[in-house]
């Protein structure tokens, strides 16, 4: 068409730049549109500190309270309980936590900062869902069953510390959210103390 | 009447169109039952636009009222039971269409060259079909719209690094919540039906530039008369629309009947805790999704290992795409292809067909047992067809279609 290499060159440099600009710009308009799906303000302000009362749960019992729309669990575990947590058997994935499923100050094997008091997170590591507590021994749930967590989605175990068993398809122990004792009865879940 | 036509032609060529697509569009004759799918594909989309329309005229996207205006459609609102359970039984119907039009591609090789492109728009429509379906499952918000969702969206969750922030972008919240009701509804009602619109008639726009396959695999585009028009070919228009409408008749026949009396289908097209609305505290005894998904889901669970079990699944409905190039034989049908490819099949079937049904019970040592053998057979259909495939012993294909008279 040109007879003139040196305006087919311009015309072919302004065609490219102009491709190349309209990209770009097609990218920044995206920006918006996408940011909008992220979690609005609202939804981060619903994320701050609860407390919970824990002088009306009983000895063995469980507690479930929401948190960020996610249920936190409580549970008041029995000295006969904390008795059955050890942390030299052979059926656990990850028995010391290693993993970085819980604050430091829980980094133990009753995974509490009061081993009576176990404060959990109630959603399976695998998928999301929210496992059942089955305290006490059940022949479903194999014969090493000593009391724990049994998530009926996949069939993931947990022992009463919320430890994975081995070869299960949750792969991490139960999280543990940030929390602390303001008083003897008052636990507030969602910060760390100080 | 005709000068009304000519005056329309001269704008826009509908004549033409007609001709081109209908009246002198020549597929072959010696179509089979497994090739009544396809329209009824379309007729079910249609139905599921029309039925869809109507719902969201009562439907309200809030979890809030979500799950009580679903209640008023079927208890209030006049004909609004109607309206759902077509609803509903469409998305299973759709699926059972899909299914067996896909095994009518795995049976005649309707993949190959020059369909490439053809099955490419058709699983890409597969796909979005799922993630359709998958969204209207959360909009009753159920117990079960509710937990399934939280399980599939967490799959995201597995992925390295970006994993969490990308479930939380989906979520718009740190879990299921009304604004991710809020934009499913969007996405189930606008985005995802005109982006199936559009694959959708790429699908057809490409079926009629090569042209059906058939039974015998065998090109009728390869042997013309003088006139040009395939010896073997006869035009779509009468002949196949009245098929296609009797097709349809046995269909709605059965569609009606499931409708007005197994609306539910034993828990299989709406399951029974979905009639408990969504309890974010609770997860139900046994989370199971809908029976099109199982299939795919129990080989998520075959694999003891989250992240493995997310790429399995993801591969097993990709590996689906690559199909033109894993079947490396030249000859189409399976009339014509080897017991190998016979055996193949009839595994991968039965494979998929185990798989849908341990998808759908709670996981017990022998069934995921069972899944991880079936698991095996469905990715080894894919991995021996491309090494049998490749010198296949074939029977000879015919010149022409075997009924050609």
């Amino acid at each position: 068409m040109s007879d003139n290499n040196n305006s087919s060159n311009r015309r072919n440099f302004l065609t490219n730049l102009t491709k190349v600009m309209g990209g770009v710009g097609a990218v920044f308009a995206a920006i918006p549109f996408l940011s909008s799906m992220s979690p609005s303000e609202k939804t981060k302000m619903a994320g701050a500190p609860i407390e919970i009362d824990v002088s009306n749960i009983q000895p063995g019992a469980f507690k479930i309270v929401e948190w960020r729309g996610k249920p936190v669990w409580v549970v008041r575990r029995t000295p006969e309980m904390l008795e059955k947590i050890k942390n030299d058997v052979g059926y656990l994935a990850d028995p010391n936590s290693n993993e970085e499923n819980q604050p430091q100050y829980a980094q133990n094997k009753f995974r509490s900062v009061k081993p009576e008091y176990l404060v959990l997170l109630g959603v399976c590591t695998h998928l999301g869902c929210s496992p059942l507590y089955k305290p006490g021994q059940n022949k479903d749930l194999g014969l090493e069953w000593e009391g724990g967590f049994f998530c009926p989605c996949h069939g993931s175990k947990f022992d009463l510390s919320g430890r994975v068993f081995k070869g299960m398809p949750a792969p991490t122990n139960l999280e543990v959210p940030p929390y602390y004792f303001a008083s003897d009865t008052k636990l507030i879940v969602g910060a760390d103390e100080g | 009447m005709t000068k009304f036509i000519a005056w329309i032609d001269e704008r826009l060529p509908v004549t033409k169109f007609v001709k081109n697509h209908l009246s002198e569009y020549y597929a072959p004759k010696n179509f089979n039952f497994f090739y009544f799918f396809g329209s009824l594909a379309l007729f079910v989309f249609i139905l599921q636009i029309i039925t869809g329309i109507f719902l969201t005229i009562n439907y309200k996207p809030d979890a809030a009222s979500a799950f009580a205006s679903v209640e008023y459609i079927m208890r209030d609102v006049e004909w609004g039971w109607l309206i759902r359970y077509m609803h509903s039984t469409g998305a299973s119907f759709f699926f059972i269409v899909i299914y067996l039009h896909m095994l009518r591609a795995l049976m005649y090789g309707s993949y190959k060259k020059p369909r490439e492109l053809l099955w490419l728009f058709g699983m890409f429509i597969f796909v979005l079909l799922m993630a359709e379906a998958f969204m209207g499952y959360l909009l009753p918000w159920g117990q079960m719209s509710y937990w399934g969702a939280q399980v599939i969206i967490s799959l995201f969750g597995a992925i390295p690094l970006i994993g969490e922030s990308l479930a939380l972008w989906i979520r718009g919240d740190y879990v299921i919540s009304d604004a991710t009701l809020n934009r499913f509804f969007a996405f189930h009602v606008i985005a995802l039906p005109l982006l199936l619109f559009a694959v959708i008639y790429l699908h057809i726009a490409a079926l009629h530039t090569v042209g059906s396959n058939n039974p015998d695999g065998v090109e009728i585009k390869a042997n013309k008369n003088n006139d040009g028009v395939p010896v073997d070919g006869i035009p779509f228009h009468p002949y196949y629309t009245v098929k296609d409408i009797f097709g349809l008749a046995v269909f709605l026949t059965i569609f009606m009947f499931v409708v007005f009396f197994l609306p539910e289908f034993g828990g299989f097209f709406l399951e029974k805790d979905n009639f408990v609305p969504a309890d974010p505290l609770k997860t139900p005894e046994h989370i199971v999704p809908v029976w099109y998904f199982t299939p795919f889901y129990a080989i998520l669970r075959a694999v003891p290992d989250k992240l493995g079990g997310v790429i399995a699944m993801g591969l097993a409905i990709f590996v689906l795409f690559l199909m033109p190039w894993l079947d490396r034989c030249k000859v189409k049908s399976i009339r014509y292809r080897s017991i190998s490819y016979k055996i193949l099949l009839i595994a991968f079937i039965v494979s998929f067909i185990g798989l849908g049904y341990i998808g759908m019970k709670a996981p017990t040592y022998t069934l995921t047992l069972l899944g991880r053998i079936f698991t095996i057979i469905y990715f080894g259909f894919f991995i021996l067809l491309y090494f049998i495939s490749k010198n296949e012993k074939t029977k000879p294909v015919p010149e022409r279609v075997t009924m050609h008279d």
